[in-house]
């Protein structure tokens, strides 16, 4: 059995601070995982890790049958793995239309050319604007990204994400600062657009894990104490003491 | 959508159509040596600078060393004139010339580019200033190739080839139209293809960059070799009109002024950098000629407009074309002719000034008194210091006022342009 996505024995210190304590987390083709735990938990160091933003200290990351551990960002989007960020990380001058643009040139193989017109490109060009539409930004399509709303960034954060049509797809708190009618607005949208991928996604609103999520790994310090099915951790008793039943996690999912 | 088409496709004729048609009427207009030695300089600087521009505007990559190519462009180019022909170059060399300074550019940029898009930002910066430093340096070291303080002369003139020597300067000007045009084309072109878009990512966020697929590192390279090639066209065409190539075309102060003149036409815009090699030409040319403080006044135009406005001249023009489409330009016209009038009256208090103070520090053998507009000023006399203090004072003053309401006027303007399109979005 291949797993989609697969870690063993992760670690990663940062100085003298073991961060991530080792690591096993298995994850099957079409899986959705949500990924939980208190602020400082590691989840974020963990995406970087899986991404190839950071190099980890030890330990393997398996994508299908390639190992990926220590290869650079783009090496790993390559071989189709694409994230997004918790802080929206957008081209900021080029337009919506654009953004979605240089997110697939890559996958349809237009590499560093500059022996081709974009304009021409009709395959780049479609893809782009049926991702325009999945992300219900059809409207916006000459506006510049930074002139968009919150809302709308974090949605082309999404399409610029899933535009390389990588398989599986990392999603950091996707629904960070959003009110409420946003979220649920928003997790819809995520649905729709990962249909048939393998989906990891970090999140702090409960309803929206519980709701969305196959599959629950529960992080805390550094260290993946439960993996499982959203009703076996709801019911698993060290994570109702570590977690859920925290003061910490009421506050946060009550301050949502 | 296929109306759109046909109607961009058209204005694009248009655009390039009249281009060329400049480029070819141009030394009828300004027909007089000086004006046919200006625009060859003009052409020369605007691929220059628009070649800058791929690394400044497109790539967010700020070099303070692209002389570097465009000079070595010069020397090699120089080197393969006199190295073919003892005497007389062929007609085709002469045509190819500025292509060999092109490849030189991009044999350099290939070298020197590998170290230097390693980084980016301020280390980026960093380390373009000490490659400059380094040519230069090298430029006195080594004077088999860079010709030592006197620097490296040839010939241009050919066989008459139908009629054409290339020993004319119109001949010449026509041979930097033609590298002009297709540079200017070719580098358009590049802005549209998929590695011209993706340095914009990269000049945008270079780490999300990273995260689609592609290499910002890698992109920087291949565009700092684009970015060299031209550079190179440029340093070609230069040793051609020149016919002498000395060391200062690759020093700092060369670097600057292209830095310098691409940020104040404008480096957002892909036309900008050609008002800015226009005004290059007219600064070290023209005024030079007008008054010894030229740089003064060059540093300080510079200091107000990356104040007052950071995209220099190409972004006023479009940022006053889109008032003027959305019909509200009219009503700023007495504002722009308000700042005018007391500008004017600051520029003459102040370069009064300036001029007194630099005839008193340079030109003071000559006597006290020194021509400035038709007035005769004298800077032992202090009624003319004050005189020219209160002209300054009040046309400074004047100014601010006027600026002042220009600028709150403009800000209802913009208001009401961001809320109709606003408008016309929800009605699309």
């Amino acid at each position: 059995m291949t797993y989609a996505l697969e870690l063993k024995d992760l670690r990663k210190s940062f100085g003298k601070t073991e961060i991530i304590r080792g690591v096993n987390l298995a994850v099957l083709p079409g899986e959705r995982v949500a990924v939980i735990g208190p602020n400082g938990a590691g989840k974020s160091t963990l995406f970087n890790l899986i991404s190839g933003r950071f190099a980890p200290s030890s330990g393997e990351i398996w994508l299908g049958d390639q190992r990926i551990d220590g290869k650079k960002p783009y090496e790993i989007n390559r071989l189709g793995l694409s994230r997004s960020f918790q802080i929206t990380n957008i081209f900021p001058k080029l337009s919506v239309f654009e953004n979605l643009r240089c997110a697939v040139l890559w996958s349809l193989g237009y590499r560093y050319t500059f022996l081709k017109f974009l304009a021409n490109l009709q395959d780049a060009n479609e893809r782009a604007d049926r991702l325009l539409r999945m992300i219900h930004l059809e409207r916006k399509r000459d506006v510049l990204a930074m002139n968009l709303t919150y809302a709308e960034q974090r949605a082309l954060e999404i399409g610029v994400t899933i535009a390389g049509g990588a398989p599986v797809i990392l999603l950091d708190e996707p629904t960070a600062g959003m009110s409420r009618s946003e979220t649920e607005h928003f997790i819809e949208l995520i649905r729709e657009v990962t249909v048939g991928k393998t989906l990891l996604t970090v999140e702090h609103d409960m309803g929206v894990v519980f709701g969305l999520a196959d599959k629950i790994a529960v992080v805390v310090y550094g260290e993946v104490l439960a993996f499982d099915t959203p009703e076996a951790v709801r019911a698993n008793a060290r994570v109702q003491e570590a977690y859920l039943g925290s003061p910490v996690a009421d506050a946060q999912s009550g301050g949502h | 959508m296929t109306a759109d088409r046909t109607s961009s496709s058209r204005a694009r004729w248009i655009i390039w159509g009249s281009f060329a048609l400049a480029l070819l009427v141009a030394p009828w207009l300004f027909s007089s040596n000086l004006g046919v030695t200006m625009l060859c300089q003009i052409g020369i600087a605007i691929i220059a600078c628009l070649s800058y521009n791929i690394l400044l505007g497109q790539g967010g990559m700020l070099s303070f060393g692209h002389a570097v190519y465009t000079g070595l462009g010069a020397f090699v180019a120089m080197h393969a004139l006199n190295a073919a022909t003892g005497g007389k170059p062929s007609f085709a060399l002469v045509l190819l010339l500025p292509l060999i300074g092109g490849l030189a550019g991009l044999f350099f940029a290939v070298l020197l580019g590998y170290v230097t898009t390693r980084r980016s930002g301020t280390t980026f910066a960093m380390i373009t200033l000490g490659m400059g430093e380094l040519v230069f340096a090298m430029s006195l070291m080594i004077p088999e190739f860079f010709g030592g303080e006197g620097g490296i002369s040839g010939n241009r003139m050919v066989e008459p080839f139908m009629g054409i020597t290339f020993g004319p300067q119109r001949q010449v000007y026509y041979l930097v139209a033609f590298y002009t045009f297709i540079s200017v084309a070719g580098m358009y072109a590049f802005t549209r293809t998929p590695l011209g878009r993706m340095l914009n990512a990269v000049r945008d966020n270079a780490e999300r960059v990273e995260f689609v697929g592609y290499n910002a590192q890698r992109i920087r390279y291949l565009a700092f070799i684009v970015a060299g090639f031209f550079a190179g066209i440029s340093g070609g065409l230069a040793a051609l009109n020149f016919e002498i190539v000395t060391a200062e075309v690759v020093g700092a102060a060369r670097s600057g002024s292209y830095l310098l003149f691409t940020f104040l036409g404008g480096a957002t815009f892909f036309f900008g950098p050609i008002i800015g090699a226009i005004l290059m030409v007219l600064a070290f040319v023209l005024f030079s000629e007008l008054t010894k403080a030229w740089l003064l006044y060059l540093g300080l135009i510079f200091m107000f407009m990356v104040m007052y406005a950071p995209g220099g001249i190409a972004s006023l023009i479009m940022l006053n074309l889109r008032v003027a489409s959305y019909g509200r330009l009219k009503e700023l016209l007495p504002h722009y002719l308000s700042m005018a009038a007391t500008g004017l009256v600051a520029l003459l208090g102040v370069s009064a000034l300036t001029e007194m103070v630099y005839h008193r520090q340079l030109d003071g053998a000559a006597g006290s008194t020194l021509n400035f507009l038709g007035l005769t000023l004298d800077d032992a006399s202090t009624v003319h210091w004050l005189a020219a203090a209160a002209v300054a004072l009040v046309g400074i003053a004047a100014f601010e006022w006027a600026r002042r309401r220009f600028a709150q006027r403009w800000h209802a303007v913009q208001e009401y342009i961001e809320v109709e399109m606003k408008k016309r979005e929800a009605a699309a």
